[in-house]
């Protein structure tokens, strides 16, 4: 079966008793992740009765409902209504982020194999990182762990067939269209292009993740000698 | 005050509350018991709010010390409790039950005897510092609970109050829910249309064993292979404790309450959340069935669970002992 990336009208589908989920499509694009935090957005701003927490993702906004208060056909009835209302932009704040990045050499052991992929130098491929607007459309797999759209199509290159066993805390890494940050140490397949030294995820701090979803960020180049 | 002096920690024996709930927008699971409605009842029987924190004992049970004047604990769960006093004497206490103890006493909690964990809960609660604004343990994270790991020979628990134990011990019969042994309930769902029909009949249908690699994340099952209709990944989409997800080797897999918030696999069906204490009970090598329902009825026996909680809380927890 088959998906358009973004679907005029969202699906409706439960996870059992606990939540629903509104699925715009089924592909990494940024119109998708709008619209999902648009919709969480207006939540917020408005939010139907038994509503407990949100969960957006690249395509899907999670909804968690608290049983006692709401129902499965209420709650789809009041996102219908939100989702049919006119546009609105997503919220949150949307804070814009300048994150340090030591591009390539040990902190970026993979940024030649990209580069050598999109056809570009390693300084091109790191002109285009750092040129392009990227935005949080989700955190997940990892406490504070940001999914980023916005990388240049050119750095497309995949996932390692056999993921590395550990991908040092603060790695910044390219797949699938997508820009992710490592917040801890952690095993991952993504290809490591460089890395940063700001902390994205502390338990004790308030807020815990310093990126949310909906917030933009730039990388910047440093040398970490410099 | 430290009320408890850990003698022996058990197999995996861990401070969980009913978990930090809000932050999933965030990567951050719920965490908390892995069989939230027994710690609820624990709570209960101790006479504390039902999230309170308290031990959640795996396999085996740790071995404690009493260090406060005294304790009144309570034991959700089929463990064996053993008691000696600091003249040497010994007994042996109920598990759904409260019991108050005295300095010196030594508690020591036998084999999961029925299901694969218990939960101790001490009056006032185990007043650890809450992180991201609860007590519970996680483990993969490092934060919560006792330093953020499982409990070890020599950790002091400190208690919230030392307020001596008053009134009655309370009792009760272990719940219907609990010893209810039937099929898990689940909802297909939400990506049951990237499935063939005959994986979703064979969910329904089949005999899952749990293998030895689950944990507190999630638990993996052995039996037959579920058949994707299309790829076996999908655009990252969120999950929840009750999420079945089925990856390329075609086996599920059932997130527990430290599962990601997210996952690349399609989920064919979601446990209906009165039955995730059922699947915190299952110990590896068990054996389980799942039975398909309706948002409604998954709805429904959770508002029933609830309205059992209420009941139990309204009318104290049972006989006198």
């Amino acid at each position: 079966m088959s998906f358009v990336p973004s679907q005029p009208t969202p699906r409706f589908l439960a996870a059992a008793d606990a939540a629903v989920v509104v699925e715009f499509g089924d592909a990494v694009d940024e119109a998708l992740s709008a619209r999902v935090l648009a919709l969480e957005a207006a939540l917020r701003r408005r939010p139907p009765p038994g509503v407990v927490e949100t969960v957006p993702t690249l395509r899907s906004l999670l909804v968690l409902y608290d049983v006692l208060v709401t129902g499965h056909d209420a709650l789809v009835a009041a996102l219908r209504e939100l989702v049919s209302g006119p546009p609105e932009a997503p919220g949150g704040g949307g804070a814009e982020w300048s994150i340090p990045v030591d591009y390539g050499g040990e902190a970026g052991p993979d940024l030649e194999e990209v580069a050598a992929a999109a056809g570009m130098s390693p300084a091109a491929t790191v002109a285009a990182h750092t040129g392009a607007l990227h935005r949080v459309a989700m955190l997940g797999h990892l406490p504070g762990l940001p999914y980023l759209t916005g990388l240049p199509a050119a750095l497309g290159l995949g996932r390692h067939p056999e993921p590395r066993v550990r991908v040092a805390a603060g790695s910044v890494a390219v797949a699938g269209g997508l820009t992710c940050i490592y917040p801890v140490a952690a095993p991952g397949g993504w290809r490591i292009i460089g890395r940063t030294p700001a902390r994205l995820f502390d338990p004790a701090a308030a807020p815990p993740a310093v990126l949310a979803p909906g917030d933009r960020v730039r990388f910047v180049a440093v040398d970490a000698a410099g | 005050m430290d009320a408890l002096r850990v003698l022996a920690p058990g197999l995996l024996t861990s401070v969980q509350d009913v978990g930090r709930p809000g932050l999933r927008r965030l990567g951050v699971p719920a965490g908390g018991a892995a069989d939230p409605p027994t710690l609820r009842l624990a709570n209960l029987l101790a006479g504390n709010p039902q999230g309170a924190a308290a031990l959640e004992v795996t396999h085996g049970g740790p071995t404690l010390e009493v260090l406060a004047e005294s304790v009144r604990v309570a034991l959700a769960g089929e463990c064996a409790i053993g008691i000696q006093d600091a003249g040497g004497h010994r007994g042996e206490a109920a598990a759904w039950s409260s019991l108050t103890l005295r300095r010196g006493d030594r508690l020591r909690l036998g084999r999961v005897a029925s299901g694969l964990r218990a939960y101790l809960a001490v009056a006032g609660g185990i007043a650890v510092a809450p992180v991201l604004g609860s007590a519970a343990t996680d483990l993969r994270g490092g934060w919560g609970g006792l330093r953020g790991r499982a409990l070890r020979a020599g950790d002091l628990l400190p208690l919230a109050s030392d307020r001596p134990a008053g009134g009655g011990e309370t009792r009760l019969d272990p719940p219907p829910w609990w010893t209810r042994d039937g099929a898990v309930r689940a909802v297909p769902g939400p990506q049951d249309g990237h499935f063939t029909a005959a994986a979703l009949e064979l969910l329904a249908t089949a005999q899952w064993t749990v293998t030895p690699s689950s944990d507190r994340t999630g638990l993996r099952l052995d039996g037959p292979e579920l058949e994707h209709r299309g790829a076996a990944e999908i655009v990252s989409d969120a999950c929840l404790p009750g999420s079945i997800q089925v990856p390329g080797s075609r086996r599920p897999i059932v997130l527990l309450a430290d599962g990601g918030t997210t996952g690349g696999y399609p989920k064919i069906a979601t446990v209906a959340s009165a039955d995730l204490g059922a699947l915190g009970r299952l110990r590896p090598g068990a054996r389980l069935r799942f039975e398909l329902v309706d948002v409604a009825t998954a709805e429904r026996l959770r508002r029933e669970l609830e309205a059992w909680f209420a009941a139990v809380a309204r009318g104290g927890t049972g006989t006198p002992s």
